[in-house]
């Protein structure tokens, strides 16, 4: 009896000796991840106070968080109501849709081609990836933009969609999950008389979820977020992407800031919900490629 | 008849060659081993025999007809592979299923979808389902059917993945170091399952294999291969007994072989044993001796089965350094008193008089026989020369020796 209370006491003891020079460790640390978490956050409660609040408010001197005059309704009811949102948003899923799906048609193959075909010149291919990656969107946007005038595609769905049809990255990505791929269950399948694409449809694809899931939400929020390319190759309302519709409260003479909060913040709500909804299986795809976002 | 011939076989990757001019032939229904040590080539020649690599150079021959420039599914193979690679995501009976859709039903059959309305596919669907059953009750794996290969034990995955490969009746069956992920006792259970399989399925069977006793074990015949060469080809016995060169009498027999080399002094000598004379007049130079460990028979020590060795035999002084019982027979290291550096074993047959010895490391002199017809002579470069039975002289002079 007198052994286990001296135990407890010695374990009480430790547990405290333990605690103590961490305390204050702790606390630091959690001060800073606060102070990180405040300037991620930060910008999203300012968009969602300004939303709430007439465009003279927004460029109030003094910031509040709560605003003083209350314009939540109206700016919320023009952004839903006035325009036609939902079609911006049916605009947005179909350019995301779309986009997704080329890349995944068209990196997939590569990718295994890449990872695992032996084939003359795979090495310098591979090279020619990578430094793909390097080259922005705004280097090939002029020429693709002239290419799009002569064929006369301005101002439509595949105008949006068209640059964005091979992503570099994804093939970069599936490439360095595709080579974790064991080579003697390729090579069963052939024996056992599998197709190339059927090996790719059949064994690799189902392995490969987690990358794929972790791709297309890349995709996908680059893509509904992007606001420059739809800026540049939409004109009429009818094709416009939620994102680029926040741009409808713009122009040279008055900017309603309020209403472009307001836009703002229900474009963003998709996108924030169906991350944390996904956020298990992103995590798990990006740390299983060994790529950190 | 899926008789295999494999005529002149190069291949290299880049700088580095890989098979120097391989030409083999394996008769219908026959088990060969493909043996040697890991790099020598052995599973380079298997993946092209299976079509998942090409030689440089070279012919592949399946039941006389060149496969050399088919794929993999035409040559009618199946293959076996070290990491069972099965379909991890799939069933067992999915992956028992596999090779048998892949092989009846038309490319449309087999799409998503399409799948389900395709005559072929309605046609043959029970056909498939009945092939897999019958593999599944052959093997013994009916109560697996459902399950992942993730949810298996080596030994079943063993089995399913035998059991993909001979659910499609192949003409010939490959199999790539098939037992080496297993623990020993299954080893030598799968072991003979497949030799019981090979008899049961009387097909062809090429079997790659690092470990000697597999491949003596199984086969009918063991082809024998060192970087990137057939050394020798021929039934388990015979390269055992009469092997081609050094190499292969190192490679094949555990405990492995004794080699001693013989004096080129005055006279060709053994210790203090004189060789035949007519042995000088075929080697020029040292001379080098192979002696199985159990063609050395201990003279003093009791309890061991004594093997009547011919009259001519060579006696000789050792020197025992260790000991190992393995139960029926005892394995006894260390050296003759001629060639102190050479360690030598000896197997010897325990008898109905053994009795405990004493510390198994004590180190003790005796007197062990050769036996005369048993040795394998070598010249200096590993050459065998092919000198049967060799009358040793001088046998008063083996009693001085001890």
């Amino acid at each position: 009896m007198a052994d286990i209370t001296q135990r407890q006491a010695k374990t009480k003891l430790a547990w405290r000796a333990h605690l103590k020079p961490r305390s204050l460790g702790r606390a630091i640390t959690t001060a800073f991840l606060f102070l990180g978490a405040w300037v991620m956050i930060f910008p999203f409660i300012w968009m969602i106070s300004s939303s709430l609040k007439p465009t003279d408010e927004v460029y109030d001197s003094t910031f509040s968080i709560i605003p003083k005059t209350f314009k939540g309704f109206e700016n919320y009811y023009g952004v839903l109501f006035d325009q036609p949102y939902l079609i911006f948003l049916m605009n947005s899923m179909i350019v995301c849709v779309g986009i997704l799906v080329i890349q995944l048609l068209t990196a997939v193959p590569a990718a295994y081609a890449l990872a695992k075909l032996k084939f003359r010149g795979s090495n310098i291919l591979f090279g020619t990836v990578i430094a793909a990656i390097t080259i922005p969107i705004n280097v090939t946007s002029i020429p693709i933009y002239i290419g799009l005038v002569k064929v006369g595609l301005l101002d439509t769905y595949i105008a949006m969609m068209f640059p964005f049809f091979l992503s570099v990255f994804a093939i970069f990505l599936f490439r360095q999950f595709f080579r974790g791929f064991p080579d003697s269950i390729i090579q069963a399948a052939r024996v056992d008389g599998f197709t190339e694409i059927e090996i790719i449809v059949r064994l690799i694809l189902p392995s490969a979820v987690p990358a794929i899931a972790a791709f297309s939400v890349f995709s996908f929020v680059a893509h509904w977020n992007d606001l420059y390319w739809p800026l540049i190759v939409v004109q009429s309302q009818d094709k416009m992407t939620a994102t680029l519709s926040m741009m409808q409260y713009q122009s040279n003479f008055d900017t309603d800031y309020g209403r472009t909060f307001a836009s703002a913040t229900v474009v963003t709500a998709p996108m924030v919900i169906a991350f944390l909804f996904a956020r298990r299986l992103f995590i798990r795809g990006i740390t299983m490629t060994g790529v950190k976002g | 008849m899926a008789q295999l011939t494999l005529k002149n076989i190069k291949k290299s990757f880049g700088q580095t060659e890989v098979l120097k001019d391989i030409s083999l032939e394996v008769n219908d229904g026959e088990f060969i081993s493909l043996v040697g040590q890991s790099g020598c080539g052995k599973s380079t020649l298997l993946r092209i025999i299976a079509g998942l690599e090409s030689p440089d150079t070279g012919e592949i021959l399946i039941e006389g007809k060149s496969v050399t420039n088919r794929a993999p599914k035409e040559r009618n193979v199946a293959m076996v592979f070290q990491d069972y690679a099965l379909y991890p995501h799939m069933s067992v009976a999915e992956n028992l299923s596999m090779p048998l859709i892949m092989a009846r039903l038309p490319l449309h059959a087999r799409l998503p979808f399409l799948r389900f309305v395709a005559p072929a596919a309605r046609r043959d669907r029970p056909v498939i389902a009945a092939g897999v059953e019958k593999v599944a009750k052959q093997l013994r794996i009916g109560h697996l059917l459902d399950r992942r290969p993730a949810q298996l034990s080596g030994g079943q995955r063993q089995r399913v993945a035998l059991g993909r490969a001979l659910v499609r009746d192949p003409k010939i069956f490959l199999m790539d170091e098939p037992l080496s992920n297993l623990d020993a006792k299954l080893r030598v259970q799968v072991r003979s399952e497949i030799t019981e399989l090979h008899e049961t399925s009387g097909l062809t069977f090429v079997y790659v294999t690092h470990d000697q006793v597999e491949a003596m074990t199984m086969s009918d015949k063991v082809a024998l291969m060192q970087t990137g060469e057939l050394l020798q080809v021929g039934a388990p016995n015979e390269l055992y007994a009469n092997p081609a060169n050094l190499d292969v009498a190192r490679f094949i027999g555990s405990p492995e072989i004794n080699i001693v080399s013989a004096d080129p002094g005055v006279g060709l000598k053994l210790g203090n044993v004189n060789l035949p004379a007519h042995l000088q007049d075929v080697v020029a130079g040292d001379l080098k001796i192979g002696i199985r460990p159990e063609s050395i028979t201990v003279q003093n020590m009791p309890g061991l089965a004594f093997a009547n060795a011919p009259d001519n035999s060579p006696t000789l002084a050792f020197n025992k350094r260790l000991v190992e019982d393995l139960g029926p027979e005892l394995l006894i290291h260390g050296t003759f008193e001629f060639e102190p550096e050479t360690p030598i074993r000896i197997r010897a047959q325990k008898n109905s008089g053994y009795s405990e010895l004493g510390p198994l490391t004590q180190t003790e002199k005796l007197k062990v026989q050769l036996n005369a017809n048993a040795l394998l002579f070598f010249t200096k470069d590993g050459k065998r020369l092919d000198l049967t039975s060799v009358p040793f002289q001088a046998k008063e002079k083996n009693e001085e020796l001890v």
